[in-house]
């Protein structure tokens, strides 16, 4: 049977059927401007399935409670569904431990919760903290308000034209007051993959920690969190196909036991006199109020919902959709990609000669194609690449090559008014 | 209206050929206006002759509805009295807001070609920006943000 499987084309092997996938989505039936919606911001938020629509409504008509705390049927159903998110969670990233995997309120909070959990009790006057050119500004400004309030340094990665990180630029950055490394997995605005297996074995070589933000990374690959080997693994809900509201923060549980509390309340304590407060073990310690319950319970549908399609199979329909793009663009005169790195996810940045990305960003919209234009909050690639603002493209899964060409026709009208 | 009928062909237009675009010899006013959100940026410079606007120019980098906005402004304003200037800014603050009546009096004449932006809440700051750089310059407000808290042209989005 092997043998005849690997004779087939890789469209069968790869038995993924897109207007199948598309079926669950009801968001993407709908019409702008009188036109069918080409989705392609989904590095800023992906769409939501049935599934987890399903999911969210279900928890809401005859779940929900707040947890850890009735006796009551709905209390412990809804504490036990909530728990259970945690579980789907941890195997999403092959995490060793549930209690490793903290519910957030999505990327940025994970990230200051390190800054201010770790970073505020370990980083000291003119320790240095190692970021990359690439960052999103979330996980640069944390950094450097912990910088400025302990005395710390922040030292920058730089990039190469194509977006890729200098990996040797970034080992010459160590010395012995490197304290802390935050990298990104993928590059939201290019689309970079970052090779943060290396650049972690590399940190833990000098007995420095690395947080990945993992934002760009999780909904487009499998992540394996003990494969990586990092400290800290923060992503978001929303660009999962769940909820806004929620996210996670991965941490090596010996880590998280050492680290201070980030927010103070319910939930997150064992015992609050006014003499003395205990606080509750990992991960409810980072947990502090009533967390967005009902969103952490959907946002493990909405992991169930990918690991059922495979993570592998997604990334593989999803680089399709790039090659094809990319050949499509490249034969655009007066267009050029921002962003050409080896090894990218399915992000097209570009800039079009003598038209302002805003400009673009209208006139595609007004053929139903959804893209981001501007900054996309990393100024400092920006400022590196040369380029005030760009046009960004950003595929999923359920994304065709039908739509594509839309996108790429879309382009050619924008070319034809501005003639 | 939809999102294309604002890239009329008069915009279009003076977006290729921008007029008094540059700087000035002699200038008494100046102001640099950014639109933190998209980084774009205007410098217009401007001199008054008494209470008169006798010549007035811009430069900058933008998109084509803040470059036709600037172009098209600067032909409005110049030989014209400081107090219709306000007014001008005024009434086209109005009219991107989705404020102003264009069944009733106003001043703006073909400036009217803006009024769709109105539908376009992320694009009428792109309309704005050249304005609010021009009542910033007229009273002596050297840097200006079409984010400042405190400028009383600020214009929520959302309240057309």
């Amino acid at each position: 049977m092997k043998l005849i499987d690997s004779a087939l084309k890789p469209e069968f092997t790869s038995m993924f059927d897109v207007e199948h996938i598309r079926a669950d989505f009801p968001i993407l039936k709908l019409q702008v401007e009188g036109k069918p919606l080409v989705y392609l911001d989904n590095a800023a938020s992906s769409q939501m399935p049935q599934q987890v629509i399903d999911r969210l409504v279900r928890y809401q008509t005859s779940e929900h409670a707040n947890i850890n705390r009735g006796v009551h049927y709905l209390s412990e159903t809804a504490t036990a569904e909530y728990e259970g998110s945690r579980r789907k969670l941890q195997h999403f990233i092959n995490a060793r431990e549930d209690r490793e995997v903290i519910f957030t309120s999505g990327t940025t909070d994970s990230i200051n919760l390190v800054m201010h959990g770790y970073g505020r009790k370990y980083i000291r006057a003119g320790d240095e903290i190692i970021l990359t050119t690439l960052e999103h500004h979330s996980n640069i400004v944390p950094w450097q308000m912990l910088a400025e309030e302990k005395g710390a340094k922040i030292r920058v990665v730089p990039i190469s034209d194509a977006g890729e990180l200098l990996v040797d630029e970034y080992k010459k950055l160590f010395n012995a007051r490197t304290k802390f490394v935050s990298v990104m997995h993928v590059s939201n605005a290019l689309g970079t993959v970052n090779p943060v297996k290396e650049m972690i074995a590399f940190a833990h070589s000098r007995g420095v920690p690395v947080l990945v933000d993992g934002a760009q990374g999780a909904p487009h690959m499998a992540v394996d969190v003990q494969d990586l080997d990092c400290d800290f693994y923060a992503f978001s809900g929303h660009k999962l196909c769940g909820p806004t509201g929620i996210g996670v923060l991965y941490g090596k549980a010996e880590l998280l036991e050492r680290m201070q509390p980030f927010k103070g309340g319910g939930d997150m304590i064992l015992s609050v006199t006014f003499e003395k407060t205990t606080y509750n073990s990992i991960p409810h310690k980072f947990e502090a109020g009533t967390p967005p319950i009902a969103a952490a319970i959907g946002l493990g549908a909405a992991v169930d919902y990918l690991s059922a399609i495979g993570l592998d199979t997604i990334s593989a329909y999803e680089l399709k959709l790039l090659n094809y793009a990319t050949e499509q663009i490249s034969n655009l005169p007066g267009v050029r990609i921002i962003g050409t790195a080896a090894r990218k996810t399915a992000v097209i940045s570009f800039v079009m000669e003598g038209v302002h990305p805003h400009d673009i960003g209208t006139l595609l919209n007004h053929e139903g194609v959804a893209v981001r234009t501007g900054h996309h909050c990393v100024q400092p690639v920006m400022l590196r690449l040369k380029v005030p603002a760009t046009t960004r493209a950003s595929f999923a899964f359920y994304n065709t090559m039908a739509e594509v060409d839309t996108f790429i026709s879309g382009i050619r009208t924008v070319q034809k008014v501005f003639t | 209206m939809n999102s294309k009928s604002l890239y009329q062909e008069v915009i279009l237009d003076h977006n290729k050929k921008p007029r008094n675009y540059g700087t000035l010899d002699k200038a008494s006013h100046h102001a640099v206006g950014h639109n933190p959100l998209c980084g774009d940026h205007l410098d217009i410079e401007l001199n008054l002759e008494g209470e008169r606007i006798d010549n007035i120019a811009f430069h900058g980098e933008s998109c084509a509805i803040c470059k036709a906005s600037a172009s098209m402004m600067t032909t409005a304003v110049k030989g014209k009295a400081r107090s219709d200037a306000e007014t001008l800014i005024k009434e086209f603050r109005e009219m991107a807001t989705g404020t102003l009546n264009l069944n009733e009096d106003h001043h703006l004449g073909r400036l009217t070609v803006f009024a769709g932006v109105r539908d376009l809440p992320t694009r009428v700051k792109c309309a704005i920006l050249p304005w609010h750089t021009l009542h910033a310059a007229l009273n002596s407000v050297t840097t200006t943000s079409t984010e400042a808290e405190d400028d009383p042209m600020h214009a929520a989005i959302g309240d057309a």
